[in-house]
């Protein structure tokens, strides 16, 4: 097996404590806490930190909290916590489509929420969901706590908002006001269970009492979209009606406007194709859902 | 006696057979111990670790090498380039290919992974950095990655080591009546042509390859414990490499996380860990990582196929044609039988009555990794059998005929058995018609098609609703590898040894020249001799894989354990039957003409209460009985077994798919299996082999693939791009069989290792294009693929997606 | 630095380099070698053990990390009373051929049996999908789990009368 290369190991015990030694060593320390992003790159030797700061007991950064109006995700929170949360599941169902298609159990045991949006991986299913549900981060740093929509998270590949001497609190995904209708789904094509996406897409739409579309979130995950967002799409959408012809043309839009690279998953056409099929369908899966209510 | 306790070892709790039957595994308790024991497991003291340097690039002269950097680290002991074994003689290795393959680069690397360096270090994290700390200078050169243009004029030269080459050309080699079949192509009445690729894949075993050497100073014998499936064929080949006598050399392959013909070859690395415990006095562990086993051990297949066969207008075939390139890396390093450099690939007549076939194969060197052999082929019978039911699916197409249709038209009868084939095989037994009937009935195979016709009818309609699609495949095996006369390994005759001996308790020892690698011999060469002698298989002791207390043969792979080393263990315990039937009749003072074999006895015909059991005649065998002169004490029985023939396992498999016209998804809904390996030893363990294989052919079909881009890297490097079938992806496996003993094996058995390997791709291919309407498109079958082909645009998938 | 890790029970102490994954840790340290690894990738889940109850890829997990912490392996199945059930029904139904994927499977169903006593094939599937197996083609596998389940339940229902 490939192996990390030297680098020393301290455990932060506060948000505080972690704070001050990211600030101490700079950019040579990186925080880990699950470390399924992290550690696979250290032994490949495609990074290769100084110091490693274990966040994994920061008791300021666990918890999942369900308020009146938002969803607070504490960056800590595993994959399978969220997966296992019946709450999220019932308010925020893409979530548990996204959760159920990453990776796989064992990885979804350590792995966190926190961890794969800050890695930023263009693939990251996380990075599509939660932008599609417009949810907000809570950074903290030396200046204090700031919050970044996730629509703004992105900076690129693997860059975010977050700096280097900051670290991500939680994630908060805001709840429709209640009485609208509301839905959300995600899906995704991979070769393979457990393989990064083909494609992705997730839908989160609340529908306003004469039936048009209050709002509308679609995030893709894999085809290069712009911030992980088909705004376009959801431009075209917002204040319609949701009809078939109506969500055809949100799949075209969101077809149009983004930039997918061909690897080996697929050339760029197939990608393509793919953002505009999985936007109607997420499209047509979460207006069912509404519909439930 | 107490053979076994039930409390302690659960395979004891179930029923136990004195012979054939369904039993549990004897070689279990120790594993869901976690207590097996692999090669990476053994810690000998004062090991040191090695680890390999390999080239990032795919082609390129080696300009300069410095190793100070290495050798200055405080935790290294030696480290080996090149040029130290050329002052050896050893930066070079004979293949079994009559090539020969580098150890460590000297001039060029000819592959991306290929090995530079050999570091030797005190752990193996000190190993890995002092990697980072060896300097190499390269000067790249442009690689030949596409085989379809390694023999453009302008290509640039692999082998330009060896005086007088001016072309990447390996050999040229046919089969078959060339005459005869392009008289029958000219007076068909239809030909279809097809051009498929079997792409490059790899074993993968979960366990990769590694090795401990040790150099035994107060011996002097070179102890080596090593991922082997044939240990003595690697004792033979470390004397010639190493000048070190065989009698000095004790190779051990403990217990090895599954081959698949990945832990045949002798690699560089294990080479460069010998020479390193002779340098360093001490033991050497070097184990691959996973990267390394997929960049650099033996990949398999990378066939490219062009296919035409010939028929009348209503599907009768007549004639069946193929020219193949095949790419052999930069190295021809398969591992076959001598005189066949593209092994048994003209069984490509498959399970068919064609009269006249003809193929001819080109090999040609790239800059990938040696190999082709390998991942139960075989010796390419998997590209064999893919060919021939592809091309018959191809045929039902263009004449719009039922591929089920087409196969029983066609089909060898039972009656036309033993059956030589256009290219010279002699098919021992089979009867086709009755398994491919057998799986039709299983699958429902009359439903189906009119299920896939309402969903056809209803994704015309509305645009919604996935496709259904049946794929079959009736294939022909040739395993057992075989008469000496017509097949070698290296000059090693393919006989395999079995001895057997019974101790004075009755209980007994096998010693055999095969090695499992999860294939269950511990349990099944016991219930052989428990078949024979009428013993528990509890009372036989299995012993395999140490060269220093096992007779010689060539080990295991292309399915060759039960039909060699299972008659020669049946042999053997044949002689030691009548062995004992003469000590018996000394026993009795009688004439071994009154004796009858009953149950485990040797009884007076006529008078079964005089007679004396198996462990008795032992006792009496190695006591102070006399014996007549022309009759030796003890009791033991040994054969060499030179098979005859080979044997030929058969299969009739149906795969059911359903595929996402919208987003081309493919999921597999069924799998109907029907196996003929003749006589079962275990039908348990029979079953078994056969689940593997069948996940093998979806993996194939839908996943994975080495693809290289035209830099020459490897795109396949590691499970995250070289993809594995998960629980998810395989469906319940159902099963059925027939049973058509083989006439010339002691037992009726053929072997089943591969038979699921070689069989399922096609039918899993099959399946797709019938879904989705399509004549064909290459594997591997990803949603992409699929996508692209439903468009008439299907992906060239050996080389990167652009 | 030095570590202390409860690994089947037994308190451990180490002195590591804060780049040891555990599963070297495990095998290599501690000589418990039932944990195996076949991938650079976490991918193929060979090294699977619980930490603190909950299976992990131990490839992917520093020995530091594990520092307090408890782990438990394949080689802390086996109780005084004998063989897991799981460990049972894996001979007893064929879940095994060479053996290397075995130890992380075990690990991985007996988890699930734990939460889930009752769990349908699809469940079962889900449970492994983060592990290879090369040999079984995860059938015999799939059984194994459903038969450790069922003998677990009839073993309640007896308990419990």
């Amino acid at each position: 097996m490939q192996l990390p290369a030297h680098f020393e190991y301290q455990r932060a015990r506060s948000v505080e404590h972690a704070l001050a030694l990211l600030s101490r060593h700079g950019p040579e320390a990186r925080l880990i806490a699950g470390g399924h992003s992290l550690i696979p790159m250290m032994k490949l030797r495609l990074a290769q930190p100084e110091l490693l700061i274990d966040i994994n007991e920061v008791p300021e950064l666990g918890g999942i909290e369900i308020t009146e109006d938002e969803i607070r995700i504490g960056a800590l929170v595993r994959h399978t916590q969220l997966l296992d949360c019946a709450e999220v599941g019932r308010s925020a169902p893409m979530l548990h489509d996204a959760e159920r298609v990453i990776a796989d159990p064992l990885v979804r045991n350590r792995g966190t929420v926190g961890g794969s949006v800050c890695q930023a991986d263009p693939s990251e299913d996380l990075s599509g969901a939660f932008s599609a549900l417009r949810a907000v981060a809570d950074i903290a740093g030396p200046a204090g706590e700031r919050t970044v929509p996730m629509r703004g998270f992105f900076h690129g590949p693997y860059q975010t908002a977050v700096g280097p001497d900051e670290l991500l609190l939680r994630l908060r995904v805001p709840l429709p006001a209640p009485g609208l209708r509301t839905g959300s789904a995600y899906r995704k094509v991979s070769r393979r269970a457990g393989d990064w996406a083909v494609g992705a897409a997730g839908a989160a739409v609340t529908l306003a009492p004469d039936g048009t579309v209050a709002e509308v979130g679609i995030g893709l995950t894999a085809l290069g979209a712009r911030e992980f967002v088909a705004t376009e799409a959801e431009d075209l959408l917002r204040g319609q009606r949701p009809t078939p012809e109506a969500i055809d043309a949100a799949g075209r839009a969101a077809a149009q406007h983004c930039e997918p690279v061909a690897d080996q998953r697929g050339p760029v056409e197939y990608k393509r194709h793919l953002a505009g099929e999985l936007t109607r369908r997420v499209l047509r899966d979460a207006l069912a859902r509404a519909g439930g209510r | 006696m107490t053979l076994v306790d039930p409390r302690r070892d659960p395979a004891a709790a179930a029923p136990v057979p004195n012979g054939f039957g369904p039993m549990l595994r004897k070689e279990d308790g120790r594993f869901v111990r976690g207590r097996g024991r692999f090669v990476d497991d053994i810690d000998l003291p004062g090991m040191l670790h090695g680890a390999v340097l390999r080239s990032p690039y795919a082609h390129a002269r080696i300009v300069s090498i410095d190793t100070g950097g290495a050798l200055a680290h405080p935790k290294v002991r030696a480290v080996i380039t090149g040029a130290d074994l050329e002052r050896r003689g050893m930066a070079w290795l004979p293949t079994l290919s009559h090539d020969v393959a580098a150890v460590l680069a000297t001039d060029k690397v000819r592959y991306q992974g290929q090995e530079i360096a050999f570091v030797v270090a005190e752990d193996r994290y000190s190993a890995r950095d002092a990697l980072a700390l060896i300097d190499v200078e390269y000067e790249p050169l442009a690689p030949v990655v596409d085989a379809r243009r390694a023999l453009d004029p302008d290509a640039p030269l692999v082998r330009d080591e060896v005086p007088g080459r001016a072309d990447n050309h390996v050999f040229d080699w046919e089969a078959g009546d060339a005459a005869a079949t392009d008289a029958a192509f000219a007076a068909a009445e239809h030909v279809s042509t097809c051009d498929l690729l079997y792409p490059r894949v790899h074993p993968a075993p979960l366990e990769t390859c590694g090795i401990v050497a040790a150099l035994d100073p107060v011996t002097d014998r070179l102890v080596v414990h090593c991922t082997t499936q044939a240990p003595h064929a690697h004792r033979t080949l470390y004397a010639t490499l190493t000048g070190i006598p065989e009698h000095r050399i004790r190779i051990v392959a403990p217990d090895i996380g599954g081959g698949f013909g990945n832990k045949v070859a002798l690699y560089p690395g294990y080479l460069c860990a010998v020479y390193a415990a002779t340098i360093t006095g001490a033991p050497v562990k070097w184990t691959e990582d996973r990267s390394e086993n997929l960049m650099s051990t033996s990949f398999a297949r990378d066939y490219h196929m062009h296919g035409e066969i010939a028929a009348t207008k209503d599907g009768r075939i007549t004639g069946l044609r193929v020219r193949v390139l095949a790419d052999h890396g930069a190295f021809n390093g398969t591992s076959q039988p001598s005189k066949f450099p593209a092994g048994f690939f003209h069984i490509f007549t498959g399970s068919y009555a064609i009269q006249a076939a003809h193929c001819r194969v080109t090999g040609v060197y790239t800059n990938k990794a040696p190999g082709g052999v390998a991942y139960a082929c075989s010796f390419r019978i998997t590209e064999a059998s893919y060919l021939v039911e592809r091309m018959v699916d191809v045929l039902a197409f263009d004449l719009g005929l039922d591929p089920a249709q087409v196969r029983r038209k066609n089909l060898l009868r039972p009656e036309q058995f033993p059956y030589r084939c256009a290219t010279g095989w002699v098919y021992d037994s089979g009867d086709y018609p009755r398994a491919l009937e057998q799986a039709l009935e299983m699958a429902e195979y009359a439903e189906l098609r009119a299920e896939q016709a309402q969903r056809r009818a209803e994704y015309e309609r509305t645009g919604e609703g996935a496709l259904l699609g049946i794929g079959l495949s009736t294939f022909t095996e040739a395993v057992g590898a075989g008469p000496k006369k017509q097949m070698d390994i290296g000059g090693l005759g393919m006989a395999d040894a079995a001895e057997l001996s019974v101790h004075p308790d009755g209980t007994a020892e096998l010693r055999l020249s095969c090695m499992s690698q999860g294939q269950g011999h511990e349990t099944t060469f016991a219930q052989i001799i428990a078949h024979e002698l009428g013993i528990s298989p509890y009372a036989v002791n299995v012993v395999q894989g140490d060269t220093d207390r096992t007779p010689f043969g060539l080990g295991t792979y292309g399915s060759r354990s039960t039909p060699v080393s299972g008659a020669a263990a049946a042999t053997a315990a044949r002689r030691v039957r009548e062995r004992a039937k003469l000590v018996a009749a000394a026993m009795l003072e009688i004439s071994p003409a009154d004796l009858e074999w009953e149950a485990g006895r040797w009884q007076v015909r006529g008078d079964p209460a005089a007679g004396a059991s198996l462990a008795e005649i032992a006792r009496a065998a190695h006591g102070s009985l006399e014996l007549p002169d022309d009759l030796e004490g003890q009791l033991s029985g040994r054969c060499v077994y030179n098979p005859p023939n080979l044997t030929f396992p058969f299969g009739a498999y149906v795969c059911v798919v359903e595929v996402d016209p919208g987003t081309g998804q493919v999921r597999v809904r069924r799998f109907v299996a029907v196996d003929d390996c003749g006589v079962r030893i275990n039908p348990t363990v029979v079953e078994g082999q056969i689940h593997g294989g069948l996940a093998d052919g979806i993996g194939m079909a839908l996943m994975e693939v080495l693809a290289f881009d035209t830099d020459g890297n490897h795109l396949g490097a590691s499970f995250m791009d070289y993809l594995l079938p998960t629980a998810l992806e395989c469906p319940s496996w159902e099963l059925g069989q027939t049973v058509t003993p083989s006439p010339h094996h002691p037992l009726g058995a053929k072997g089943i290792g591969e038979s699921a390997t070689v069989g399922s791709p096609a039918a899993v291919v099959n399946a797709v294009l019938d879904a989705i309407g399509v004549r064909h498109a290459d594997m591997p079958l990803t949603p992409a693929q699929v996508w692209s082909a439903m468009r008439g645009r299907p992906l060239r998938t050996d080389l990167a997606v652009r | 630095m030095e570590i202390t890790v409860t690994v089947n029970g037994r308190t451990r102490t180490r002195d590591v380099e804060p780049r040891l994954l555990l599963v070297h840790l495990l095998r290599d340290e501690l000589r418990l070698t039932g944990t195996h690894w076949g991938c650079d990738t976490s991918n193929c889940g060979a090294c699977a053990v619980w930490l603190d109850g909950v299976p992990v890829k131990s490839c992917t997990v520093l020995a530091v990390m594990a520092d307090g912490h408890e782990i438990r392996t394949v080689e802390g199945l086996e109780g005084p009373h004998g063989l897991d059930q799981i460990q049972i029904s894996f001979v007893q139904c064929h879940g095994l051929q060479c053996g290397f994927c075995t130890p992380g499977m075990l690990m991985t169903a007996r988890w699930l049996l734990d939460r889930v006593p009752d769990p349908t094939d699809e469940q079962i599937r889900e449970a492994i999908s983060g592990q290879t197996c090369r040999c079984t083609g995860y059938e015999n596998i799939v059984r194994a789990i459903r038969h450790a389940a069922a003998a677990e339940r009839d073993a309640a229902e007896r308990g419990a009368r």
